[in-house]
């Protein structure tokens, strides 16, 4: 008889990560540890004001009264903070690229090999890429043709030497330092990410995106993006990510803030494609706690985010809303696909505060092999928050019987006039469909593949096209190797 | 040489014997209709031709195109031509029923030495294949089979075995739940299909869908053994005096082939 089913899938654990290899390049790396000296070093090396060094060291001071949160369910060896390096970047003549043609070829090559080239003329039309590689930006493109409609899109490095105002006026009041543990950390040690400004009015005339590689061993990432978009502006936001695969665990602590005002809209996306680790033992991987958090200042304002997460040995991200202005709009597009021994732990928070609020989640939870998968969200309607209304839909697929899934959704009205609405469910992928495929002349691995695809086709809808047959390959590549 | 030829099949579930010895031969361009009692075994034949893993087969060999059929995977057997209509079709949500065929077909297409067709192409051929069915446009990119009524189910499968060109289609009960009229478009949809190169396995509880669909040979399967073979009179026979008549001890009973 033909092998089952289930054998089929069991088959495809073997791993594939496309993205594993390594970059040779001469880089200049801090010792491992982290203390003020640490601290002082980086702020020298980006030539930042005093102000931003103040900021730095207070952060620090408040995270050395903090303790690593145990309340996700997610389960790991306890990182030594100590035995990270703080700072990795790439030898570069004086300060840094000031054009493409004083890049490292090498790093060129490695952004190429990933799909993402660095030279406009080879770019898709439409996308302009900040290119971060571990601790530093390598290279922003289309920086002139934003900037001649009005907007700023450079590393955050710069921003703080180059527009200070805008930067001390939103860095931390959306995500503060104080906020949690992970946040407090890199709001002392962030090096590098993505700055953008979209002034009043303007409509981002191509899609903004940042590409975020690890690669020195050893190295925490901890990027840092602010994105602000005055009244009646647009902007949609794209970030993709990697790294070597290495038996280390590496950690990955990054903040993002966004800032819209009256009528603005951000679109944020993301493909988060860290190296998973290795599926068999579960050596290896980057663990990915992250804070994003959108504040819908402004009347009738929008936030939006969308995220296809496939790696990360641990994925701890709950990109939050906070609907301050009145008819503002938070939405929440996810799918987090957990194999292997991945786990993660995501979802979102909405806090309904203006008044007519509405917000919507849509999660979409895959777990196969060992892997253990959790949604964790909370809508909190406040008492002021008139007619404010949240849908949910949480959905969670099953691949094999070895892995989990979670649904964890906290819900605090204080506001007798809110509608909320809550759908959740949980299915095994079912051998029915999948056998319904292969009589079609459909494979196994093609019709998991389908299958999963049409689950998480709600999501899907939701990326920029580029990014949407991104995902779906990515998925495809993640399920080849991993089905289990 | 015969299309499909089935030695002695015996096959069980969880440890339930299901197929006790079934021996049947089908020649290309014949319709064979298997009619039988509830639980006598129909729909588990129909599961093991097309490769179902639930279902284990102890002993007996079952020869499509003279190879040997068990040794081959659903979706091989399926790219070989043999199309199953399901009883109960599945439903796959977020997976249009165009896309969907469109993987299946090229599937096949590709296992044949065929270049695969591109969308446009696909299309044309596709729309052509709906007006057998009398299929409304709209099912194309409805997600497969989620929402559609019984009958609509029913007939997307006709549909699917009209784009996929099968060799060996077997239909597993797809008459029952059907109205009068679902089951004549049905009919219509098979009795477009044949040919001589196209052979059918019509499993059915009821003798009116043989009304539409004329076999040439029909057998009584029961108690896992087909317990006579005959022609399309047979059907009648049955309509009127049930099974009742047929089910003693074998012994007597005399397995024909077609």
């Amino acid at each position: 008889m033909a092998p089952s089913d289930t054998e089929l899938l069991e088959q495809h654990v073997d791993q594939k990560y496309e993205a594993g290899f390594v970059t040779e390049v001469e880089t200049e790396t801090f010792a491992p540890g982290l203390d003020e000296d640490v601290i002082r070093r980086i702020s020298e090396l980006k030539g930042e004001p005093d102000w931003m060094l103040d900021w730095r060291l207070k952060a620090f001071q408040h995270w050395q009264t903090l303790t690593e949160p145990t309340w996700a369910n997610i389960e790991y060896e306890p990182v030594d903070y100590q035995a990270i390096s703080y700072y990795s970047a790439p030898k570069s003549k004086q300060d840094g690229p000031q054009s493409l043609d004083e890049v490292d070829p090498e790093i060129l090559r490695t952004y190429e090999k990933l799909g993402i080239p660095l030279q406009e003329q080879k770019m898709l039309a439409g996308i302009a890429v900040d290119a971060v590689f571990d601790s530093v930006s390598v290279a922003t493109t289309f920086r002139e043709k934003l900037a001649d409609a009005g907007v700023i899109f450079c590393p955050i490095s710069e921003a703080i030497r180059e527009h200070p105002e805008l930067v001390k006026k939103h860095l931390g009041t959306v995500v503060p330092y104080s906020d949690n543990f992970f946040a407090a950390l890199n709001s002392a040690v962030f090096s590098d990410g993505s700055f953008v400004y979209v002034p009043k009015g303007v409509r981002c005339p191509m899609e903004l995106s940042t590409y975020f590689r690890i690669n020195a061993p050893n190295t925490g990432q901890f990027e840092r993006t602010l994105i602000i978009a005055e009244e009646g502006s647009y902007v949609s936001y794209l970030e993709g990510c990697t790294a070597p695969m290495r038996d280390e665990n590496q950690l990955h602590a990054a903040v993002v803030e966004l800032y819209a005002g009256e009528e603005a809209q951000i679109k944020y996306s993301t493909v988060q494609n860290w190296y998973p680790g290795d599926p068999e033992t579960g050596v290896g991987g980057i663990f990915n706690f992250v804070t994003k958090r959108g504040l819908a200042a402004g009347r009738r304002s929008k936030i939006s985010w969308t995220q296809v997460e496939t790696g990360s040995s641990i994925t701890w991200k709950y990109p939050s809303c906070i609907l301050k202005g009145d008819e503002s709009v938070g939405e929440f597009y996810s799918v987090a696909l957990s194999k292997g021994r991945q786990q993660a732990d995501t979802g979102t928070k909405m806090i309904h505060v203006g008044k007519n609020t509405t917000s919507t989640i849509i999660s979409k939870g895959i777990s196969a092999g060992h892997g253990q998968n959790t949604y964790r969200g909370a809508v909190k309607i406040l008492s002021g928050a008139d007619n404010s209304r949240n849908f949910s839909q949480c959905d969670s697929m099953l691949i094999g019987d070895q892995c989990g899934a979670h649904t964890f959704p906290y819900i605090d009205v204080q506001s007798p006039s809110a509608q909320m609405e809550h759908e959740a469910s949980t299915s095994k992928i079912g051998e029915d469909q999948v056998f319904y495929c292969n009589q079609r002349g459909i494979d196994t691995e093609d019709a998991v593949s389908m299958i999963v695809n049409g689950f998480c086709k709600e999501v899907f809808n939701e990326l920029p096209m580029e990014f949407a047959v991104e995902a779906r390959k990515l998925l495809e590549i993640s399920l080849e190797g991993s089905v289990g | 040489m015969s299309l499909l030829e089935i030695k002695n099949l015996h096959a069980r579930v969880e440890e339930q014997e299901i197929l006790k010895g079934v021996d049947l031969i089908i020649n290309p361009g014949e319709i064979h209709a298997i009619m039988g009692p509830n639980g006598s075994g129909k729909s588990t034949l129909a599961q093991v031709l097309a490769g179902k893993e639930d279902y284990e087969v102890t002993e007996g060999e079952i020869l499509y195109k003279g190879e040997d059929l068990l040794e081959m995977a659903p979706e091989e057997r399926a790219r070989e031509g043999i199309f199953m209509a399901f009883q109960y079709p599945v439903e796959i949500p977020g997976v249009s029923n165009v896309y969907f065929l469109k993987a299946a077909l090229n599937a096949i297409r590709t296992h044949r030495g065929l270049e695969e067709m591109d969308a446009m192409d696909f299309l044309v051929y596709v729309r052509e294949k709906m007006k057998v069915v009398k299929m409304d446009e709209a099912l194309l990119n409805r997600p497969v089979n989620e929402g559609f009524s019984g009958g609509e189910k029913k007939r997307n499968e006709i549909f699917h075995m009209s784009v996929l060109d099968p060799v060996l289609a077997v239909l597993d009960e797809t008459d029952s739940g059907l109205d009068i009229d679902a089951l004549k478009i049905v009919a219509d949809g098979v009795n477009s299909l044949r040919s001589e190169d196209r052979a059918f396995l019509v499993i059915t509880h009821y003798q009116r869908l043989l009304n539409y669909i004329v076999p040439d040979v029909v057998h009584v399967l029961i108690d896992g053994r087909i317990v006579r073979s005959g022609g399309k009179e047979l059907a009648f026979e049955l309509e009127d005096k049930g099974y009742a008549w047929l089910e003693e001890p074998l012994g007597a009973g005399e397995p024909v082939g077609a």
